[in-house]
C-alpha cells in the first residue's frame, strides 16, 4: 500500500486516499443507518404523539387541558414538588460542593470512600430507600413520620441522597475543568481562607456544572413517584398517578405538560453542558 | 506547593508535609457529607438488614432468607431478572446501532445532536407519565393499536388475545423507551473514541472491514458495551414506578412484591419483604461493581 510511503506530512493526500473507497461503499450502508435512525425516532415520538392526540380527544376541543389548568390540585402538587426540589438542590449543593473540594485538596485519601458512598443510591433502589426511611424514622426514638413536616424532611433527605451521584460527579468534573488548584493557590497567596475561596472563587466558576446538576435534580424530583407515594404523597408524581387511575383524558394532558417540563429542564442542561456526559439518575 | 501550605516562613521540608505540622482538623470538612449519608442512606439500609434477620416477634432468625426460595418469591426474582435482561440486551443493541448510525454511519451531523438531546430527555422520561404514554399508544384504545387494526387488520387489543400491554412483553416495550436512549448516551463516547488511525492502520495492513471489526474495533468496544448493558440491567432491575402504574402490581416483579409484603394487606410479612430488599441490593451491588470495573478497563482506550 502507498499509505505508509506518504507519511504523516501529507495528511490531505492520505485523507483523499482513505475517503475515496469509503465514500462509494457506505452509500448502501447509509440507507440502513437511516432506517435505524428513523426506527429509533419513531419509538421516541409515537408515544408522545399518541399521548398528545389522546389529550385532544376530549370534547369540546382542549377540554382536558382546561380542566387540568383549572384544577387547584394540579398547581398545589406542582408547587409542592417544586419547593421540595428547590430545597433539595440547595441542601445537596451545600453538602457536595465543599465535600468535593475538600476531598480534592485536603483529603485525597478519602476519595474512594466518598465516591463509593455517592454511588450507593444506585445500589439501593428508591423503593427500598423509602421502606428503610420509614422503618428508621417512624418509631422511637425519632418518630419523624408522625410530626408536622417530619415526612417532608424525610422526603428531602431521600431526594438529596438520590442527587448525590450526579451532583458529586458534576462538581468533581467541574473542579477538574476549571483548574481549581491554581485558583486555590491564587486565592491563598492573596490571603483568603478556604471558605472564602469556595464562596467567591470556586462557586462562581462552577456555575455551569452546578446549574446542570440543579436542573437534573429539578426534573427528577418534580416527577418522582415511588418515594413520594410512600413517604408523603403530596407531590406531582403521586397526583399524576392518581389521576391516571381515575380519569380518562386529563392524565394525557398532564403527561404532556409534565413532558414539556422535563424537556425544558433537560434542554437547559444540554445547552449548559454542551457535552455528552451520561446522566443516570431518577426513579423509573 | 501543596494546598495546605499557608506561610512562606515555614521551613521548606515542612511545607511538603503540611498534614503533619499540627493535629489536623481537616477531616471536619467531610463530616456533613458522611453524616447526611449515614442518616438518610446507611441507617435505613442497616435497619432493613436488621429487619430481614428478625421474625415477626423480633427474635433473630434466618427464616426470611430461607423463604426467598419459595416459589412465589423466586418467581418474582426470575421475572425481574428476565425483564431486565431482555430490555438490557434489546435496548443495548438498538442503542448501539443508533449511536453508531449518527457517529460513523454517515448521517448528517445535525442528527447526532438531535439524537443526543432526545436521548437525554427520553432516558429521564420514566415512571407514571411514561406508563400512561404507552397506554395511549399501544393500550387497548391506543393510537397505534387502533391504527393497526383499522388499516392492516392486526389486532393488538387484549380482547384479540394476541397482545396486551399489561403483560411482561408490554412492560419490556415500555422499559425499552428509557433503556435504548441510555445506551446511546453511554456508548457514544466509546464509539467516538474509535480513532480513525486504527482503521487506517488496519486497512494499510490489508484488513477487510470484517477483519477490522473482529480484531480491532470490537475488542476495544467490548468492555464498554458489556459495561453499558450491565448498567441497563441495573437500570431496569431497580425500576418500580413504571411497572406499578402500568400493571397496578399485577405482574409480580421484585419491587411490587416487596411493596406487597411490607405494606400490603394480603401478603403481610415485612421480614420477608426486607430480605427481598436485601436480595435486590445484592443484585444491584454486583451490577454496579461489574460496571465500574468494566468502565475502568474501557477507559484505557479513551484517552
Amino acid at each position: 500500500m502507498t499509505g505508509s510511503a506518504i507519511g504523516p506530512r501529507a495528511p490531505e493526500a492520505l485523507e483523499a486516499l482513505m475517503t475515496r473507497p469509503r465514500r462509494s461503499r457506505p452509500r448502501v450502508g447509509s440507507a440502513l443507518w437511516w432506517l435505524v435512525f428513523v426506527a429509533g425516532m419513531l419509538y421516541f415520538f409515537l408515544p408522545l404523539l399518541a399521548t398528545f392526540e389522546f389529550s385532544l380527544r376530549m370534547r369540546p376541543f382542549g377540554q382536558a387541558y382546561l380542566i387540568t389548568l383549572s384544577d387547584a390540585r394540579f398547581y398545589g402538587t406542582l408547587l409542592y414538588s417544586f419547593l421540595i426540589a428547590l430545597i433539595t438542590i440547595v441542601v445537596s449543593l451545600a453538602i457536595i460542593v465543599p465535600t468535593a473540594y475538600w476531598v480534592r485538596f485536603r483529603m485525597p485519601r478519602l476519595r474512594p470512600i466518598v465516591e463509593f458512598v455517592t454511588l450507593m443510591p444506585f445500589v439501593v433502589p428508591p423503593v427500598i430507600l423509602a421502606f428503610g426511611l420509614i422503618r428508621s424514622y417512624s418509631g422511637n426514638p425519632i418518630p419523624l413520620t408522625s410530626i408536622r413536616f417530619g415526612s417532608d424532611l424525610l422526603l428531602i433527605g431521600a431526594y438529596v441522597v438520590l442527587s448525590f451521584p450526579y451532583m458529586y460527579r458534576a462538581v468533581d468534573t467541574g473542579l477538574r475543568a476549571i483548574d481549581s488548584r491554581t485558583l486555590t493557590e491564587a486565592g491563598q497567596s492573596m490571603g483568603a481562607g478556604y471558605l472564602r475561596i469556595i464562596w467567591s472563587v470556586i462557586l462562581p466558576n462552577l456555575r455551569v456544572s452546578l446549574l446542570s446538576g440543579a436542573f437534573l435534580t429539578l426534573a427528577i424530583v418534580i416527577g418522582e413517584y415511588t418515594i413520594g407515594s410512600f413517604l408523603r404523597p403530596a407531590g406531582f408524581g403521586p397526583y399524576l398517578s392518581n389521576l391516571g387511575q381515575n380519569r380518562t383524558y386529563e392524565p394525557a394532558a398532564v403527561s404532556i405538560i409534565s413532558f414539556a417540563l422535563t424537556w425544558v429542564a433537560m434542554g437547559v442542561i444540554q445547552i449548559l453542558g454542551r457535552g455528552t456526559r451520561v446522566q443516570l439518575a431518577g426513579t423509573r | 506547593v501543596t494546598a495546605g501550605a499557608t506561610s512562606a516562613t515555614e521551613p521548606g521540608a515542612r511545607i511538603a508535609h503540611p498534614a503533619r505540622r499540627r493535629p489536623s482538623w481537616a477531616w471536619l470538612g467531610v463530616v456533613p457529607f458522611f453524616l447526611f449519608a449515614a442518616l438518610f442512606l446507611l441507617l435505613p439500609v442497616a435497619f432493613l438488614t436488621i429487619g430481614s434477620l428478625q421474625a415477626g416477634d423480633g427474635t433473630l432468625t434466618i427464616q426470611n432468607y430461607v423463604d426467598l426460595g419459595t416459589p412465589q418469591i423466586s418467581r418474582a426474582f426470575a421475572a425481574s431478572i428476565e425483564i431486565s435482561l431482555v430490555t438490557a440486551v434489546a435496548g443495548g443493541i438498538l442503542g448501539f446501532l443508533l449511536a453508531y448510525a449518527v457517529i460513523l454511519g454517515g448521517l448528517p451531523r445535525v442528527l447526532r445532536t438531535l439524537l443526543m438531546t432526545f436521548s437525554g430527555v427520553a432516558s429521564n422520561f420514566a415512571g407514571v407519565p411514561l406508563a400512561l404514554a404507552f397506554i395511549f399508544t399501544i393500550g387497548p384504545l391506543g393510537l397505534v393499536t387502533v391504527f393497526l387494526f383499522d388499516v392492516f387488520g392486526i389486532d393488538l387489543r387484549p380482547s384479540g388475545g394476541n397482545f396486551t400491554l399489561f403483560s411482561k412483553l408490554g412492560l419490556e416495550l415500555v422499559y425499552l423507551y428509557f433503556q435504548f436512549p441510555l445506551m446511546v448516551l453511554i456508548i457514544a463516547p466509546a464509539i467516538d473514541g474509535l480513532k480513525k488511525e486504527w482503521r487506517e492502520a488496519s486497512e494499510n495492513l490489508g484488513a477487510t472491514p470484517r477483519d477490522y471489526w473482529r480484531h480491532v474495533a470490537l475488542p476495544i468496544l467490548l468492555p464498554s458495551i458489556t459495561g453499558a448493558v450491565i448498567l441497563l440491567f441495573g437500570n431496569a432491575f431497580g425500576a418500580q414506578a413504571t411497572a406499578f402504574q402500568l400493571t397496578s402490581g399485577q405482574i409480580p416483579i421484585v419491587p411490587t412484591v416487596i411493596t406487597a409484603q411490607i405494606s400490603g394487606d394480603v401478603l403481610h410479612n415485612p421480614g420477608l419483604g426486607y430480605a427481598m430488599a436485601m436480595g435486590m441490593v445484592f443484585v444491584m451491588a454486583i451490577t454496579i461493581t461489574a460496571y465500574s470495573l468494566l468502565q475502568r478497563r474501557a477507559e484505557r482506550w479513551l484517552r
